[in-house]
């Protein structure tokens, strides 16, 4: 390119000749980079505020310090120890129960051979991927409710057994939650490991068929090594977001009902009540709880991709 | 490049011929499609509840619950929500007009961060992937975010609040659009267009966008159903209900069926004859339906979308 004589340094050129060069990949790039600095980069300076005494009306900068008080106190409660281990078991569930049905689900509509009505499930099992969780909430609700809901009135009472106080019984929440989870994100799953199954050579079942594999060994034995690295990569980035959880799932499913905290509560919803509760609660130990969680869930991401890396190179997200 | 999930027709017809021994039995076939098929039911049963109850009298459903087959079928519920247009109109046109809005702008400005990132001659490229990847790493978290956006912005009870924050541009989407045009865009094409004397715009408009389509299409669909599905933004930002979306009035109904008469346009007669509970299913139902009319038309393209995601960026 002409600049490249124009310059003193004819290997390199300098970056501001660059600059001038290209201002329109700048200019394109100017508007992402403004977003970004608003809606990423500035929160992120203001968890500052996690070590001041917050008060809305001062502000980020005007609040004063209180070093690391907002997080002794939110230590002292039992709420750290609740939400944190909500959190991340249900995570842990939702990871080892996603894959298992997600990838049993591909390997089955692998093996249908009408190739619409295989579509046709595919489309079938995706399809709750897409509602809201408000609408989910309306779902779960037609079901549970405890005057009307179809599980009281209709099967528990044909079963001859008392109706249920859904919505007042903590100990029932980790199985339905869990349920709503995988009955909306299996499909998605799904759809990633069938299409890496439909990728696989198929010279390698070939072979396996002239050796007299059985299905089953087909599937030990080709279908589930060739699905390894994307099931590395998949759960290990999941485990990186084990501090996060799916706030609209937490919050709409169970009605944000107090009763059922014990077994709901997760520290983003916990966070989120503090920030809406009257007068703003106690903003400082909010962004403690949240400052928390990013930086764990930060280590986390670190270290999962290192383990990534370790095992391939290939495979790993930076 | 061949994104579809399923091997298209051809590949499918030659792997049949090629794989008829390798089929399971008709019968262990067969129970797997059975099997799908209750499957499919669960995902579609509880849709079909919810529209059932909206259909469904008010007195029969006070003496026996929720049930799939309307003991006498009503319409009331409908009535009532067309009494009470105004108020769903109104989030019905906010969501339409955020939904639009918010898409729109959040493609191009996707696009118009991913392009940079593509083109191997822009030296600053992997400075500003990872200005961007970093977010995915590192969240400032609510608290801070509901300050910035509310304090220092001021978005609180305007309809930026529901286009702006979080929504507008995903970093997973202006990466997976960078991967898209750094596959399918190969360097020939950029070097002969320079020849032709083509400057880095006109290129990304004249010849890049226009190649794009199929990852234009994926992305813009996955901003319009983050925008349509959207009530976190509303439950935060805004307290007024003139500007709240869709899906947040649906949510206030689900919490509290009076939330419906809160229109002062209602006469005291239909407040009376009020449906409640049939009225907040059929809420759920005028939500639901232009996901379910849409989702045949759209959903191939979430499917290409995720297959192009699982490329490494």
């Amino acid at each position: 390119m002409g600049s490249k004589f124009m310059t003193h340094k004819p290997v390199r050129r300098s970056l501001f000749s660059d600059f001038r060069k290209q201002k329109y990949l700048f200019i394109l790039l100017l508007p992402g980079t403004l977003y970004l600095l608003v809606n990423n980069y500035l929160p992120m300076i203001g968890t500052i505020i996690a070590f001041k005494k917050v008060n809305y009306v001062k502000g980020i900068f005007g609040s004063p310090w209180v070093g690391f008080d907002n997080f002794k106190f939110l230590f002292t409660t039992t709420d750290a120890y609740v939400i944190t281990r909500n959190t991340v078991l249900y995570n842990l569930v939702f990871i080892a129960l996603g894959l298992l049905f997600a990838v049993a689900f591909a390997v089955l509509l692998n093996e249908i051979r009408i190739r619409f009505v295989a579509k046709f499930f595919q489309s079938a099992l995706f399809f709750p991927h897409f509602l809201s969780f408000v609408v989910v909430g309306y779902l779960v609700y037609s079901l549970l409710s405890i005057e009307n809901g179809f599980v009281n009135k209709h099967l528990l009472s044909v079963l001859g057994k008392d109706p249920i106080n859904w919505y007042n019984e903590p100990n029932y929440w980790p199985f339905i939650l869990t349920s709503v989870h995988l009955w909306k994100s299996v499909g998605y799953g799904t759809v990633i490991y069938l299409a890496a199954i439909v990728g696989v050579d198929a010279s390698y079942y070939e072979a396996a068929l002239i050796d007299g594999a059985s299905k089953w060994k087909q599937f030990t034995n080709v279908t589930l090594p060739s699905l390894v690295p994307i099931i590395t990569i998949l759960t290990l980035m999941s485990i990186g977001h084990i501090f996060y959880a799916d706030f609209g799932l937490f919050y709409q499913v169970p009605l944000n009902s107090g009763m059922l905290y014990p077994t709901t509560l997760v520290i983003d919803t916990y966070v989120y009540n503090i920030l809406t509760s009257p007068l703003h609660g106690d903003l400082g130990m909010a962004t403690a709880a949240g400052l928390y969680q990013s930086l764990v869930g930060f280590v986390l991401v670190l270290l999962s991709n290192g383990l990534i890396r370790k095992i391939n190179k290939e495979n790993a997200l930076f | 490049m061949e994104l579809t999930a399923l091997p298209s027709k051809e590949s499918a017809n030659a792997k049949k011929k090629r794989y008829a021994p390798n089929a399971l039995s008709v019968p262990a076939q067969a129970s797997i499609i059975v099997f799908f098929s209750f499957y499919t039911l669960l995902c579609i049963l509880p849709i079909l509840l919810v529209l059932a109850v909206s259909f469904t009298d008010e007195k029969t459903i006070a003496a026996y619950g929720y049930g799939f087959i309307p003991k006498s079928f009503s319409l009331d519920a409908y009535r009532f929500l067309f009494k009470d247009w105004q108020t769903i109109a109104r989030s019905y046109g906010v969501t339409v007009l955020v939904t639009t809005v918010g898409a729109v702008t959040g493609l191009f400005m996707t696009a118009c961060y991913a392009y940079p990132l593509s083109r191997t001659h822009f030296r600053l490229r992997h400075f500003f992937s990872f200005f961007v990847f970093f977010t995915m790493l590192f969240k400032g978290g609510l608290v801070p975010m509901y300050m910035v956006y509310n304090k220092y912005l001021h978005v609180g009870n305007t309809i930026y609040a529901l286009i702006i924050p979080n929504l507008l541009m995903g970093a997973f989407y202006v990466l997976m659009m960078r991967t898209f045009f750094t596959i399918t865009i190969p360097n020939e094409v950029y070097e002969s267009a320079e020849i032709d004397g083509a400057g880095d715009l006109r290129i990304f408009f004249r010849i890049v966008l226009p190649l794009s389509k199929p990852v234009l299409a994926t992305v813009g669909l996955f901003y319009t159903l983050s925008y349509w599905n959207d009530w976190f933004n509303s439950m935060i930002f805004i307290n007024n209900d003139n500007i709240v979306s869709l899906q947040y009035l649906m949510q206030k109904t689900l919490l509290n069926i009076q939330y419906l008469l809160n229109n002062p346009n209602l006469t005291a007669q239909a407040r009376i004859d009020f449906p409640g509970e049939s009225a907040r299913m059929a809420m759920a139902i005028i939500g639901i339906g232009p996901i379910v009319f849409a989702y045949p038309f759209f959903q191939r393209y979430f499917i290409q979308g995720l297959t192009v995601g699982a490329v490494k960026g």
